[in-house]
């Protein structure tokens, strides 16, 4: 078997941030407060670190990035070419995330001049930036700062000014307690804050001081210095913050507690931001609960910090970086969940400080707290979200609504933010308004009235026997005095030349000019106008009957008849493209008929209407559209490449078909089709980004645009559209306006590039699984957390926090819907203290919460919540049927109560529940309960009993860990175990006795297991593999022919293991903990792929190849791609299709010569990429 | 060092023990062994972000905090060292 894999949606988490001037951002907050995602590259390995720096003097930010390459990369943003270019790539030390290999810590010198990478261990480089005569970046050879022994835990540039850079350290030296049986050595162990500093004279670097430091220190921030500020470093340590510097006393305060945090439970700054203007500074730092504090010092003159004062700012979703941008925005990446962007309303500069340093108390336990409740967003507004699916918890594809395509449930996030995500291929749309009409219209067009407006003037509906005019103005109202036929259908209404308006109708042309003055002109006889194409200039109309009438502009503004035509049959449809920039007229016109055919006529004064090309298509055409494609390649601005005119033709069996018309001899080649829906697509030019893109409307519209240099064709989710144009006004710049039914609906595409969109339905803690119950259609969730309160008591201690601080008075009288709202079911908005934003309180680690749901998907509706008590939590959940059939469908789920982790896994007893549906599947009531002895992690039905999972056992102690994955196919039963992959078992009726038939030879950390045929299952791992695992052809047959079912085998046993082994047929490296995995197909006719979901909540698929000959067309194309899909096992079978993909963004030339090297040419290469891709999504 | 030394196999592997921390030698002892596979994979995790978020997921921690968990733990992976027998 061979596969091909692709990333569908890329991971959505964020694992580090930077901001900078790359003469923008990547993430670029646009003027409505939108963020758009400039730029994203697939880098095929592991980015650990990233960091910014600007050269002294220069306008430009460079980005250097901390990998598992074993390289130190600096990258330089491109803005013309909108990609990376890559400037330096220094080799240090062997590929891989090590221990003493560098790239987990990054810092720069404030002012650009150097930049040291660090490993967790031992080793530390710096390198010397610079520039050359040409102000080209330079980068010196490494300069070592090892030492031996040494953990390290954060890095950080301190800011001196234009001296010797200096960079600090917080470290720890092991050596000694390693070698200490007593413990002393451990206990006396000292994290230690150390300045290295880089002689630029000497091009040395020297350690220059070293201080003991908070053995909590985790996190170390620069402090502006060089006369800006004091210089130094605040050193973030559990509990603390504390200012250092050479040669200065230690300033500390401590971190304000929540009232509510658990004793035994420190405060740990996760992340931090710094905010410079001339005059200012202060950070932002942000605990693990989330909440943000402001920090400021006190100081003299930029000499000595008198005071360190430590202020509550907000709270928000714990980060995993924050940006503050210069335009007075926060980003933040979410550690889980949604990303957000933030306004600043203020920065916090009351005088009611928490914490200082002036008022730090000590007592003989240590230091006095200091607490304080969290409030409502004060100075932070939120304008925008990225979404993030991080993390993918569990996931199942099917066609639960019965629509075209099916959808994707996925359950994210976890805690308070969790949500059901139902994601469906395509685009989200908008919608802005929807209108009931007179009737059923046929057609609609927006139309300027003069060439440089901006916004469109009418809209005109065309019904079958009247037309309408809406003018658009503050409001859309009906017009009469536009000077259009009302009385009369309309075939097609433009702009024609700078300012005069046209409507075709089947009686003939007329000609609005702008002053109002009309020019009709009428058919010759009984001959009515079936099909239009126009342009500014040029109007061709086909008569019934086949004859083909050209018009075109004169200079006066008359539109005069150039030549006639006839064809041999009636006339399907016709299209003549835009007329090009700086030209008089277009060239092409395409002329589709009834007979299966295309043709390409010249409108040249010379040859004009002349026969061009001929193409024949396998169906009548219905709808055709030459679409200019700039960028088909490269660049997003595609100023290398020449822009290429596409024929699209919708044919009547619902397949597009697109062709690259020949600029020059108007020759057709390289054509590409694909199966758009059941009805035949109608095709109509839009605008997208400022660019001309196209809306081909079958049973369900999609759109043809441009998205960082690459021609998508991708679904909308809306409805079936009959007709639509794109539609410009002051409330919306790129919209569509569309006729449906009886409605006319204006709409705006939004989150371009996207292939999924979303809806969301949130939860209350974080889900576990879930099961569909098929035939009732709904969703049955379990959801657990662990070191949370119930909602009950979360309710309580909130209504007693509201009583004490008297919140509740002002407005938020709705302390009895708390309870929902704390689950996230209603519109938090109103919450005073939602869960959302503040996270759950804290409770004691041992403390479980958990509850089942029922979720009808339609309506986002929970018709059912049973909250497990007394430190329950669920952990698996399936549905059975009984032998006995008594109740139906029954499910099963198996909890286990006083679960604890640390110090070593205990837990007061493992529980499976079995429950009945009541209400028509709303419901669930309990039927019994039964203990067992351990966590019951899978469960599953088998024959007509339930199969479970619990611990090491499965009835009986054959698996060596803890079973976490159950699936039965027949009368095999294949069980995945945590630790040591596969095992294949039977079942004997007649003993009642399981035993192992086969099993993996590779010790596997399974993360998920999917069932794919009677030999063959496939599996994730805790590393980042997916892997399918086979048992040969000839075992399976022997096995299936034993009469005992190769039973007497087993019981002799071999090593310890099962006496068969099975092959494992596929290994591939994703780089990311794949948390759930199904075979099914996402498009109807597509064929069936492996679907992953993982922990960075992306989404991927695998298709197996159905010919050889695809398999070494891509295994050549793919070429030596091996090091990162291979970082655990060799890759086997399986070709990288991200990597494929990027050959469209490669140059010109290289893509030449790849092609050349596989006897093709790159056409064919995109053409074939773009196939592949098709059959998955 | 004299030039003859430099390719005798014991000042190699001195070599490589010092340069790559980790490096077996024929006297390891269990514990020994066990710190370095315990410290490679506390670093493992660390570097790997998504194994981090996993872990977090499980625990029911931030990623942050887990990142210094592992830190912590690298001090004394394996508990106290045993006592060495006196030869």
């Amino acid at each position: 078997m061979y596969l091909y894999s692709l990333t569908l949606q890329r991971a959505t988490g964020v694992v580090c941030a930077v901001n900078g001037s790359f003469t923008l951002e990547l993430l670029r907050p646009d003027e409505a407060g939108r963020i758009q995602i400039l730029h994203s590259v697939e880098v095929f390995g592991a980015i650990r670190s990233l960091a910014q720096f600007r050269l002294t003097g220069s306008q430009k930010d460079y980005l250097v990035v901390g990998s598992d390459s074993g390289r130190l990369v600096i990258l330089e943003y491109n803005v013309a070419a909108a990609r990376f270019d890559k400037v330096h790539q220094e080799t240090f030390g062997k590929s891989g995330c090590r221990r003493i290999v560098p790239g987990e810590y990054l810092a720069v010198d404030p002012k650009g001049r150097a930049v040291m990478v660090a490993a967790c261990e031992k080793q530390k480089l710096v390198y010397v930036l610079n520039r050359d005569a040409a102000a080209r970046l330079t980068i010196s050879s490494p300069l070592e700062a090892h030492k031996s022994h040494v953990i390290c835990y954060s890095v950080t540039g301190i800011d001196c000014g234009f001296d010797n850079p200096i960079f600090a350290a917080v470290e720890l030296d092991y050596s000694e307690a390693d070698l200490d049986p007593t413990g002393q050595a451990a206990a006396d162990a000292q994290k230690h804050l150390t300045f290295y500093e880089l002689d630029l004279g000497l091009n040395h670097v020297s350690r220059k001081w070293s201080e003991p430091v908070d053995n909590g220190a985790n996190l170390l921030v620069t402090v502006p210095g060089g006369g800006d500020g004091p210089g130094g470093v605040l050193v973030c340590a559990e509990n603390f913050v504390i200012y250092k510097n050479q040669g200065h006393p230690d300033v500390r305060a401590v971190i304000p507690r929540r009232d509510d945090l658990p004793a035994e439970r420190g405060v740990l700054v996760v992340s931090a931001a710094t905010h410079r203007q001339k005059s200012l500074f202060f950070f932002l730092l942000q605990t693990e609960y989330g909440d943000i504090f402001k920090v400021t010092l006190d100081h003299e003159g930029g000499e000595r910090v008198k005071e360190l004062k430590i202020k509550y700012f907000d709270t928000i979703p714990v980060t995993s970086a924050m940006c503050v941008l210069r335009t007075g925005f926060l980003f933040a990446a979410s550690e889980f969940g949604n990303h957000a962007l933030y306004q600043f309303q203020s920065i916090g500069d009351g005088p009611d400080v928490e914490a200082s340093s002036t008022t730090l108390m000590e007592t003989e336990e240590g230091f006095q707290p200091v607490f304080f409740q969290p409030r409502p967003l004060k100075n932070l507004l939120r304008i925008d979200q990225v979404e993030s699916l991080m993390p993918i918890m569990d996931m199942k594809v099917t066609n639960l609504f019965e629509e075209e395509t099916p959808q994707v449930f996925t359950l994210c996030g976890r805690g308070p933010r969790s949500s059901l995500r139902i994601l469906r291929p395509g685009l989200a749309i908008s919608e802005m308004a929807v209108s009931q009409l007179p009737g059923t219209p046929s057609a609609v067009w927006t139309v300027k009235k003069n060439v440089n407006d901006e916004f469109d003037a009418y809209i005109v509906v065309s019904f079958t026997n009247a037309t309408l005019v809406l003018s658009i103005g503050e409001t859309v109202e009906e017009v009469s005095d536009s000077g259009f036929l009302d009385t009369t259908p309309s075939l097609a209404v433009s702009l024609l030349g700078e300012d005069s308006l046209m409507q075709v109708h089947p009686n003939g042309i007329r000609h609005i000019r702008e002053d109002g003055r009309i020019n009709e002109w009428k058919t010759p006889g009984k001959k009515t106008i079936v099909k239009v194409g126009s342009n500014r200039q040029q109007v061709v109309i086909a008569l019934s009957g086949g004859e083909l009438i050209y018009f075109e502009m004169d200079i006066t503004g008359q539109l005069m008849e150039v030549e006639k035509h006839e064809m041999p049959g009636d006339v399907a449809c016709l299209d003549i493209a835009p007329v090009p920039e700086g030209r008089q007229r277009s060239r092409f016109l395409a002329v589709g008929s009834y007979d299966n055919t295309i043709r390409i006529l010249s409108l040249d004064p010379d040859d004009c209407m002349q026969i061009l090309s001929v193409q024949s298509v396998s169906s009548p055409p219905e709808s055709l559209l030459l679409l200019e494609v700039k960028a088909s390649t490269g660049g997003e601005d595609g100023a290398d490449h020449p822009a290429s005119v596409f024929l699209n033709a919708g044919l009547q069996n619902g397949v597009l078909f697109r062709t690259v018309v020949d600029m020059v001899t108007g020759q057709l080649s390289d054509t590409r089709s694909r199966f758009l829906g059941l009805k035949p697509p109608k095709l109509f030019s839009a605008m997208v980004r400022g660019r001309q893109a196209m809306l081909c409307l079958s049973s369900r519209p999609w759109l043809g645009y441009i998205h960082q240099g690459r021609f998508l064709l991708t679904p909308l989710s809306y409805e079936t559209l009959e007709y639509a144009s794109s539609f410009s006004s002051d409330q919306c710049a790129e919209g569509v306006v569309a006729v449906a039914g009886e409605a006319l609906r204006v709409f705006t595409i939004e989150r371009l590039g996207e292939t999924f969109n979303e809806t969301v339905i949130p939860l209350r803690y974080t889900p576990r699984k879930f099961v569909l119950v098929p035939k009732k259609k709904h969703l049955v969730i379990i959801e657990s957390d662990q070191g949370a309160f119930t909602a009950q008591e979360r309710e309580e201690n909130k209504k007693v926090f509201f009583e004490a601080t008297g919140i509740g008075e002002n407005g938020t009288a709705n302390n009895g819907d708390q309870m929902e709202n704390g689950g996230g079911d209603n519109d938090e908005e109103k919450d005073p203290l939602s869960d959302e934003q503040y996270g759950y309180p804290k409770a004691v680690s041992d403390k479980w919460v958990s509850c089942i749901r029922v979720l009808d998907p339609r309506t986002g509706e929970t018709t059912s919540i049973l909250e497990l008590q007394d430190n329950e939590a669920a952990f698996s959940v399936c549905t059975v049927n009984f032998h006995d059939k008594e109740h139906g469908t029954l499910l099963a789920v198996g909890t286990a109560k006083g679960l604890q982790f640390l110090p070593r896994k205990s837990l007061i007893g493992g529980f499976i529940h079995i429950y009945r549906f009541i209400d028509d599947g709303k419901g669930l009531e309990l039927l019994h309960k039964t203990q067992v002895d351990g966590v019951p992690l899978a469960l599953c039905q088998f024959q007509g009993r339930l199969l479970a999972g619990i611990g090491p056992e499965c009835e009986n102690k054959l698996f060596p860990n803890t079973i976490m994955s159950i699936h039965t196919y027949r009368d095999r039963i294949y069980v995945g175990d945590i630790q040591e992959s596969f095992h294949y078992c039977k079942y004997r009726r007649d003993e009642n006795q399981l035993y192992v038939f086969a099993d993996d030879s590779v010790p596997r950390w399974l993360t998920a297991a999917h069932h794919i045929d009677f030999d063959t299952v496939a599996g994730a791992d805790k590393f980042g593999n997916i892997f399918f695992a086979r048992l040969p052809q000839d075992v399976s047959d022997e096995i299936e022919e034993d009469p005992t079912g190769g039973k007497i085998k087993w019981e002799q046993g071999k090593l310890n293991g099962a006496p068969n082994k099975v092959e494992e047929i596929v290994q591939f490296h994703i780089g990311d903990v794949v948390t759930c995995l199904q075979k099914a197909s996402l498009i109807p006719g597509g064929g069936e792929c492996l679907i992953y979901g993982t922990v960075m909540g992306s989404l991927g698929a695998m298709l197996p190849f159905t010919s050889r000959e695809d398999v070494d067309f891509f295994s050549h194309l793919e070429m030596d791609h091996m090091a990162y899909r291979s970082a655990y096992f060799p890759v086997k079978d399986v070709i990288d299709g991200d990597l494929c993909e990027q050959f469209p963004s490669l140059t010109p030339d290289l893509q030449r010569k790849i092609a050349d090297e596989l006897d093709r040419t790159p056409g064919e290469i995109l053409k074939k990429l773009e196939d592949i891709r098709n059959k998955i999504i | 060092m004299q030039a003859s030394d430099r390719f005798n196999i014991n000042s190699q592997l001195e070599h490589l023990q010092a340069k790559y921390v980790g490096t077996g030698h024929a006297d390891l002892n269990r514990f020994e062994w066990a710190v370095n596979i315990q410290r490679d994979s506390y670093a493992s995790y660390i570097g790997h972000y998504p194994i981090l978020g996993y872990f977090a997921l499980a625990e029911n921690e931030s990623i942050g905090r887990e990142r210094y968990n592992f830190m912590q733990k690298m001090l004394l992976p394996c508990g106290l060292p045993p006592e060495r027998e006196e030869d």
